[in-house]
């Protein structure tokens, strides 16, 4: 056993993780990373990425089904689902490879193996090779998250499965039912159904996506049911108990029998077996308690990504990482804006957002205008034959601060950024509209639903 | 990796430009962010500034002595291999460029901008500061005759001093380079609504851009009244006087009083006030132990405080095209300085005993005299409190301090014959006199307000409950 000195280490390899870790070298500091599983965590192997050439694969199903529409005609065609999860495991496997080529590049070394704290600048690693100790100025925890589940259900990845077994089976089950209508639990029902895979669709709260504006969620709900997707809402699983195809789901009073559950009720943070109680790191509600540099309650200390807190976000871990590495480089970052991370969910219609609901700006107390505007009027998106979905931008009345930006439709993940940048840069609602958007693209519909507010859109 | 400008700070509302007392690090020393780097004289106080970011220090463009214009470049802060050559080069004249006395042809083009006005600025006869042009800029205002017409010169980010008068130039906060207000476009909306000047703002944004955030705090009362104005004095030293030049402390006050005077419509109302309950008070309060000792000018601060809350249209100011009425009294307390005087404030006297009061007035004061105070406690006063009690003053009226909406002015307490029912005896009265901004308030309230700032003291009591 021997003890290696670093001026940083990071634990975990996540987005938040693998960040730090090339901010740290990038400002000259010598850095060491420890990882149990591979490099780039959930997000590049279990989570964001995989997920998403799964979509990929699902919005192709969807296109073949309709290529009649572009005068396209096909004698039927068979859509591999181990193929689409086979290609969702190179894609993942070609990002991981790339964190570890970005660690090589940056001379960051990977101690594979589970690391934990002896004391706050002493990290312990039980590797394959046998236990190593790694001594360091500063430390960064970034150990993520995993999905839970709901009391009395436990997840086998057999019959009642997680984001992580849903990833990694070849095979796809006749019947689903999805517990938790949030983004993991909508994308999977995309691709489900994209497959033919009889989905329900199961949310306690009163709408899908939830924490999206209500009008978003609407739209989705019409869309999902028109794809064949059973919705139900204000649904409260009182037992999940194996039986019929697979498990027997009591929706109290009523029973649904399906092949599997996929269990997508969120996520916890993993805070324990990291020697956090030993040297006395404060929690807060499930999280470890930062500063705005990231810093735990104790010096040197800290902490990022999903087990910082909500919201459990990728790119949000990612922004804490650059912060962390920064404060302890002696810079002085700017803190991560939490009122402006943008959210994304990658169904089809694709759902972005930034800043407040119509509901939450009004709770509030703001005066608010609201503009819309559907894609149905977007001509890109109609010659792309991908016309469901809107626009909604939420400002204030008297200032035309824009309060919040919702949108469902084709690449809303990607048209979302303008709204982004330009609450950073304090935009109202005129610089958006004096700013040219090109013709014909899909954020055409951002500059629309922009004068819409203002009462002034031109095509519609 | 990154080079850090070190600027001179903002420190206060009404800080135009800053003089350098002395550097506490030199050249090549280590900085972290944190660290104090200099002592800096504005037109306040004495004030520590602190160093953002880390590195060393790798040049001091504006030494010990001088001053400088508050954004302007004053050192430079880098990692020891970083070439910090454009960033010195785009320093103000002054500091980088003087010396080199050879005055250019006017009308010739000139590789150099920033040696050429450098020299411009050598040349120059009068105080002016140099123009800043930014390195790499075109060679326009190099072209000019610059001597011939000193007036026509740009708004300058940086302040060179003459030899005679120190003559700060005129550069609000958020005027960038070019007179261009640097704020965020909500920034101004919310500005042009609540009447928020942005040049007297200093940014918190990115290379000190103004936000929302500094609107609404400059907003909540840090704003100033004063305007932007250039205080261009000729520097003439002859042998029948002296031209003694002007303090920092001094030229803000000459700066600021006829924006006060002038634009603002004074009133005044006057009042005796019988205080011998009040004395005889604070006579036993000032002999138990233990207690802090407490002074007629801190029931006279209580009593404002207790009567601001009560009349609101007094704890106001003129904000543009509305009076913002403040729920909280901040009161502004002049002290006297050998050179001048200074308004430190002390926040939230309505939620304060009379003991926490005297304590930290006592605090402020004493700071106020060492020149040791924070920058914040140099801003903010909802209303202030003059008092010249201690030179045997009957009564005087004072100017108000914008954009605050009145000021009271105390006297000192005399022994005089009084007639009461009893007949004639001795009593102790003291004369306050409130000036009021006839903007924001009428006679009556002002009255009204003194009637009850007299109430306060005269059943003196009611400060304790």
């Amino acid at each position: 056993m021997a003890t290696h000195k670093y001026d940083v280490v990071v634990v975990g390899t996540g987005p938040g993780g693998y960040v730090a870790a090339i901010r740290c070298a990038q400002l000259g500091l010598s850095v060491a990373t420890v990882e149990d599983d591979r490099p780039g965590g959930v997000c590049l192997n279990w989570g964001c990425i995989p997920t998403k050439a799964l979509l990929r694969n699902a919005e192709v199903v969807n296109l073949m089904g309709r290529a009649a529409d572009f005068g396209i005609r096909l004698t039927g065609f068979e859509a591999s689902y181990p193929e689409a999860v086979q290609r969702s495991r190179r894609v993942a496997d070609r990002m991981a490879k790339g964190v570890e080529f970005l660690f090589r590049k940056n001379k960051i070394t990977l101690f594979p193996g589970r690391g934990s704290l002896k004391s706050k600048n002493l990290v312990e690693v039980k590797g394959p090779g046998g236990t190593e100790t790694l001594e360091a100025r500063a430390v960064i925890l970034g150990t993520g998250s995993e999905p839970k589940s709901l009391p009395g259900v436990t997840i086998d990845e057999k019959i009642v499965i997680s984001s992580n077994g849903a990833v990694r089976n070849e095979r796809h089950p006749k019947s689903i039912a999805i517990i938790g209508a949030g983004a993991v639990g909508v994308e999977f029902a995309d691709v489900f159904a994209s497959y033919g895979v009889q989905v329900t669709l199961l949310e306690a709260l009163p709408r899908i996506v939830p924490i999206e504006d209500e009008d978003v969620s609407k739209e989705l709900t019409r869309t999902f049911t028109r794809h064949g997707i059973t919705v139900k809402t204000g649904a409260k699983v009182a037992s999940v108990k194996p039986g019929g195809p697979g498990a027997v789901l009591d929706l109290g009073g009523e029973k649904l029998e399906v092949e599997q559950v996929l269990m997508a009720v969120g996520r916890a943070a993993k805070v324990t077996g990291l020697g956090l109680e030993g040297i006395g790191v404060q929690l807060e509600r499930g999280f470890v308690k930062v500063s705005p540099t990231m810093e735990t309650s104790v010096k040197g200390l800290y902490a990022i990504g999903d087990m910082a807190g909500a919201p459990l976000l990728a790119h949000k871990a990612m922004a804490e990482g650059v912060v962390a590495a920064e404060a302890i480089a002696g810079k002085s970052p700017r803190p991560v804006d939490y009122g402006n991370v943008p959210s994304c969910t990658y169904c089809h219609p694709q759902i972005a957002s930034i800043g407040s609901t119509e509901a939450r700006a009004r709770e509030a107390g703001r005066d608010v205008s609201i503009g819309r505007f559907p894609f149905t009027a977007n001509g890109k998106a109609v010659a792309l034959g991908d016309t469901e979905g809107f626009i909604k931008v939420i400002a204030d009345k008297a200032t035309g601060e824009i309060l919040g930006v919702h949108i469902i439709g084709p690449e809303a993940t990607e048209i979302i950024h303008e709204f982004a940048v330009g609450r950073t840069l304090e935009a109202t609602l005129e610089e958006i509209i004096h700013t040219i958007h090109a013709h014909p693209t899909l954020s055409e519909a951002a500059l629309e639903a922009t004068l819409a507010a203002l009462g002034q859109a031109i095509h519609i | 990796m990154a080079v850090t400008k070190v600027v001179m700070p903002k420190l206060s509302d009404a800080m135009e430009s800053g003089k350098i007392i002395k550097w506490l690090k030199k050249e090549g020393d280590k900085i972290q962010g944190g660290d104090i780097l200099a002592e800096v004289e504005t037109d306040k106080a004495d004030v520590e500034m602190e160093a953002f970011g880390a590195g060393v220090l790798r040049k001091i463009l504006v030494p010990a002595g001088e001053s400088a214009a508050i954004g302007a470049l004053i050192g430079v802060i880098a990692e020891p291999g970083d070439d910090i050559a454009a960033v010195v080069a785009s320093a103000p004249t002054g500091a980088a460029g003087a010396g080199s006395g050879a005055q250019k042809t006017p009308l010739r083009p000139e590789p150099t901008p920033a040696a050429t006005a450098g020299a411009a600025s050598a040349a120059a006869p009068s105080s002016r500061p140099a123009p800043v042009v930014p390195a790499g800029a075109s060679v326009a205002p190099a072209a000019r005759p610059v001597p011939a017409a000193p007036a026509a010169a740009p708004v300058a980010a940086a302040a060179r001093p003459a030899a005679v008068v120190s003559a700060p130039a005129a550069v609000p906060a958020g005027l960038g380079q070019g007179g261009r207000v640097k704020a965020s476009p909500l920034a101004k909306k919310i500005a042009a609504q609540t009447g928020v000047d942005l040049r007297l703002i200093q940014g918190s944004g990115p290379g000190g851009r103004i936000i929302r955030r500094d609107v609404e705090a400059a907003g909540s009362g840090a704003a100033s009244g004063a305007a932007a104005v250039a205080a261009a004095i000729p520097a003439v030293a002859g042998a029948e006087f002296e031209d003694v030049p002007l303090s920092q402390m001094r030229a803000a006050i000459a700066r600021r009083m006829p924006l006060s005077k002038a634009p603002v419509p004074h009133f005044y109302v006057s009042s005796e006030v019988a205080m011998d309950h009040a004395w005889e008070l604070r006579e036993q309060l000032n002999a138990l132990e233990g207690q802090p000792k407490i002074s007629v000018n801190d029931c006279v601060i209580r009593a404002c405080a207790l009567a601001l809350l009560k009349h609101p249209g007094v704890n106001a100011s003129l904000q543009g095209d509305a009076i913002r009425v403040y729920h909280r009294a901040h009161l502004g307390i002049a002290v006297a300085l050998d050179e001048g005087l200074i308004t430190p404030v002390l926040r939230d006297c309505h939620a304060k005993p009379l003991a926490q009061i005297a304590a930290e007035a006592r605090d402020l004061v004493e700071r106020a005299r060492n020149r040791k105070l924070r920058a914040q406690e140099l801003s903010g006063a909802t209303f202030s409190i003059s008092n010249l009690g201690m030179f045997d003053v009957t009564e005087f009226s004072a100017i108000i301090n914008p954009p605050e909406g009145a000021i009271l002015a105390v006297g000192s307490v005399r022994r005089v014959p009084v007639v009461d029912d009893a007949g004639l005896g001795v009593g102790r009265r003291m004369m306050l006199t409130i000036s009021c901004d006839h903007r924001v308030m009428d006679g009556a309230m002002g009255a009204r307000f003194l009637q009850d700032v007299k109430r306060l003291l005269e059943e003196p009591l009611r400060l304790l409950v």
